[in-house]
């Protein structure tokens, strides 16, 4: 008992740096986790990662007047980051281009931007820790930040489920019905750029999105419908910051990429053993019935 | 007029600068089902979005009497087959009229969802993923969303595409079934011979109304070829159209449904016949 104690209770139990690590990436995971079912179910994964990008100039910005200071940083990333999805949003929405080659122009533009102000005053050491985070100095005021971001994103959510769904399931109803398709889509956009600015303190410009992506890749593999995708891809969420802080204390790697990886395991055994992966597929082939 | 449900005025509507619906005059009355036929490119699918209102007009407008809402069922749906659905969460869109975005779905509401499903022969088939539907059962699902939605006009842009012929059957008759209930329906459809037995009235587009009436007058030899001989290609370089010299350049075609006799034979919608 000691041992499992050690193993997996102490470290959250004596260090109140764990506690609060814990407690963020839990409450990141409640929230980024449907958005990232979405982000997946509308094909805009990679969005979700260039969107993560554009964030950079506006935490740089930030991080130029005032250092290494959560708030200007995050404000300065949410400008930067609903600047480039509407942007991004309103040009596909507007003109002939698709989304996906809109948003792939303005995250460039932004992440040159921010590459380029970040060099201007930082060291190389200043860049790692906007690019990676650091979930283990996480203090209040950045707890209070997510605590936000999460209420916002799961109200926001259960106001517009069904718009959000008709709007993937079959947007020119949507438009048929009602004048919400665009309004939702915009909405969507903003809770992305919220969720990713709030993993960003804790993960990083580059590495929050993958809290957002993987537990919902893996989700995709278990189950057929929306809402109890969304309910596994939060679990899923769950247990890979649980493993990743874990490992992380454990073996003495860094906390970010440690989550990270554990969602990523997650993944790769759902792509084999997942009720729609690929061993169940294999052997359902072999037997059919009748009708 | 009171029975009327639909009026157009002047109706121009397209794409970049090129009508594929121009100058339209005329009105639907009021629990009529009408066929739209025409070649390809003649019109007939812009004419449906500019109704429901998916496409705004170029010129001129639509008016929708007070009320009266729409079910639409387009040619090519933006459906996402591949969205982690099932038969009854689709359908269950249709609901969006009466329950809106926060209303609750209530015990009445999958009742009716489940009778809509009979009705279109798929009852049991509420739990199918939609990804596992034919084309066929995927069309005849889109059919009893249209009929959840309980709407007075009804439009339908080639509801018949790759569907079996016991499927058109089936799907006819609950065409008719609405009909029957004093729906306005219009309906896109290419096979002139089920326009004919099933269809009280047309309108044969060629950019322009070339007919417009009861069907078998509509569909003569004479007003067929007058609509094959349709160019469908737009001319980058054709000369705008100015509302002043319109009266010269389209007067034979549209001038005439205001104000002289053939006003009947194509102009202003079919008459209370």
């Amino acid at each position: 008992m000691d041992a499992l104690y050690g193993l997996f209770i102490a470290p959250f139990a004596d260090f109140g740096f764990m506690q609060r690590a814990l407690i963020g990436s839990l409450m990141l995971s409640l929230g980024a986790c449907p958005i990232g079912v979405f982000l997946m179910l509308r094909r805009m994964s990679l969005s979700g990662d260039a969107m993560a990008h554009a964030i950079l100039p506006g935490a740089a910005a930030g991080f130029l007047f005032y250092g290494l200071e959560i708030l200007p940083m995050t404000i300065g990333g949410l400008i930067a980051g609903v600047i480039v999805a509407l942007g991004a949003g309103a040009v596909s929405r507007f003109t002939i281009q698709r989304e996906d080659a809109s948003m792939a122009a303005f995250y460039l533009i932004s992440l040159a931007i921010g590459v380029l102000m970040v060099s201007i005053r930082g060291s190389s050491v200043d860049l790692m820790h906007v690019l990676f985070g650091t979930v283990l100095a996480l203090n209040n005021e950045a707890l209070m930040l997510i605590g936000g971001i999460v209420a916002v994103t799961l109200v926001s959510l259960a106001i517009f489920w069904r718009a959000l769904v008709a709007e993937c399931l079959d947007p020119l109803f949507l438009r048929s019905v009602s004048r919400l398709g665009s309004p939702v889509h915009f909405i969507f956009l903003g809770l992305v750029v919220l969720n990713l600015v709030g993993g960003f303190q804790a993960l990083g410009t580059l590495l929050s999105v993958g809290l957002m992506m993987l537990p919902a890749a893996a989700a995709r593999f278990w189950t057929v419908r929306v809402e109890p995708m969304c309910v596994l891809a939060v679990l899923i969420g769950f247990a890979s910051c649980v493993a990743g802080l874990l490992l992380s204390y454990h073996a003495s790697l860094p906390s970010g990429p440690a989550i990270i990886l554990s969602a990523g395991v997650v993944y790769f055994a759902s792509i084999l053993f997942g009720t729609r992966g690929i061993l169940r597929a294999r052997i359902v082939h072999h037997r059919h019935r009748t009708a | 007029m009171t029975n009327t449900c639909l009026t157009f005025r002047d109706l121009t509507l397209g794409y970049g600068s090129h009508p594929a619906i121009h100058h339209l005059d005329g009105t639907i009355r009021k629990g009529s089902l009408t066929a739209v036929v025409g070649a390809n490119g003649s019109g007939k699918s812009t004419l449906m979005k500019g109704i429901v209102g998916v496409l705004k007009p170029m010129a001129g407008e639509v008016v929708r009497a007070p009320g009266v809402r729409a079910a639409y069922l387009p040619q090519q749906s933006e459906l996402d087959r591949s969205f982690p659905a099932r038969v009854v969460d689709l359908v269950s869109l249709g609901l969006w009229p009466r329950r809106g975005l926060l209303g609750r779905y209530t015990r009445q509401d999958r009742d009716d969802v489940a009778k809509a499903l009979m009705a279109v022969g798929l009852g049991g088939f509420e739990k199918r993923p939609i990804d596992t539907l034919s084309g066929g059962q995927l069309q005849r699902t889109l059919f009893a969303r249209v009929l959840l939605q309980d709407a007075e006009l009804i439009l339908l842009d080639e509801p018949f595409n790759a569907v079996d012929a016991k499927t058109v059957g089936d799907l006819i008759a609950l065409i008719k079934h609405w009909h029957g209930e004093e729906r306005t329906i219009m309906v896109v459809v290419h096979d002139l011979d089920l326009v004919r037995q099933n269809f009280p009235e047309t309108l044969l587009l060629a950019r322009q109304p070339i007919a417009w009436g009861e069907t078998r007058e509509t569909l003569k030899p004479e007003n067929l070829l007058r609509a094959r001989r349709f160019h469908e290609a737009w001319e980058e370089n054709a000369p705008w159209c100015e509302p002043g010299e319109d009266a010269h350049a389209h007067g034979h075609d549209h001038h005439g449904h205001h104000d002289h006799g053939h006003d009947h034979d194509h102009g202003v919608g079919p008459r209370a016949a």
